[in-house]
């Protein structure tokens, strides 16, 4: 995780554009100034970036559905749960899912999971529209790539 | 009234908060109802689960801006049942 650039995302494990699925996985960092504040004495991820990694994870799948050729912006987030606290250097793995493809949106499923048990999940909506520059979507690609999404047989 | 209006009558009352009987044919989801398009898109994804299509916002939304359709014709709450109606036909042919 890059906190400083909201990276949350380390790495796509496995993504299945066809059965609608991802796998992703990343390390909370041992050190952050976010852990001097939450809190003095007792660091814990704080669930609103458990949260951002469960929207990361399922964005990322939104977006090799496309083809790239379209950005997911987050809009809702439901029947969001943190189930155990989380600390840094934790390694997390995040599943997430399609549970329907609109016109114009989408929404996900997803699970966070540390050593194979479940620490959060949430459904999850975006609003699908279209790049707001080429320069944007160059960003975004690059950053997949960084990731270790097969672009290459993704994008339109 | 049909039975398809009678459906996305209770699901915008559940999804908005709406006072059912408040909902009628001839309300206009974002004039009438002040449903903002944030909310109609929890709408439409219960609208596409119950009855199993998928509004095509995008297309609506493309042609209300070219001025070639009113929201009326999409929006006042008759007119989106049969539209609901004529995906659902399309989908069973």
């Amino acid at each position: 995780m890059r906190f400083e650039y909201f990276q949350m995302i380390d790495r796509i494990a496995a993504l299945d554009v066809g059965g609608r699925w991802i796998r992703s996985v990343c390390t909370v960092p041992r050190e952050s100034t976010i852990f001097e504040g939450h809190f003095p004495t007792y660091p814990l991820m704080p669930g609103v970036l458990l949260l951002e990694c469960m929207a990361q994870t399922c964005g990322w799948l939104v977006t090799a559905i496309n083809g790239f050729t379209a950005m997911p912006f987050l809009v809702g987030v439901k029947e969001a749960k943190f189930r155990t606290p989380v600390f840094p250097g934790d390694e997390l793995e995040f599943e997430g899912k399609m549970v329907h493809e609109g016109s114009g949106y989408a929404v996900g499923g997803c699970e966070g999971r540390r050593q194979g048990k479940s620490v959060c999940e949430a459904q999850i909506t975006y609003r699908v529209m279209t790049f707001p520059s080429p320069e944007f979507r160059k960003a975004l690609i690059e950053w997949a790539e960084r990731i270790d999404v097969p672009v290459a047989e993704l994008v339109k | 009234m049909s039975a398809t209006f009678d459906k996305v009558a209770d699901i915008i009352a559940e999804t908005c908060d709406i006072p059912r009987e408040n909902i009628k044919p001839e309300s206009h989801a974002i004039n009438d109802l002040e449903i903002d398009s944030l909310d109609f898109l929890d709408i439409a994804f219960a609208i596409d689960k119950t009855f199993g299509i998928k509004l095509p916002l995008e297309q609506w939304t493309q042609e209300v801006n070219d001025g070639k359709a009113t929201t009326d014709q999409y929006f006042v709450l008759s007119n989106l049942s049969e539209q609901i109606d004529k995906l659902i036909a399309a989908k069973g042919a």
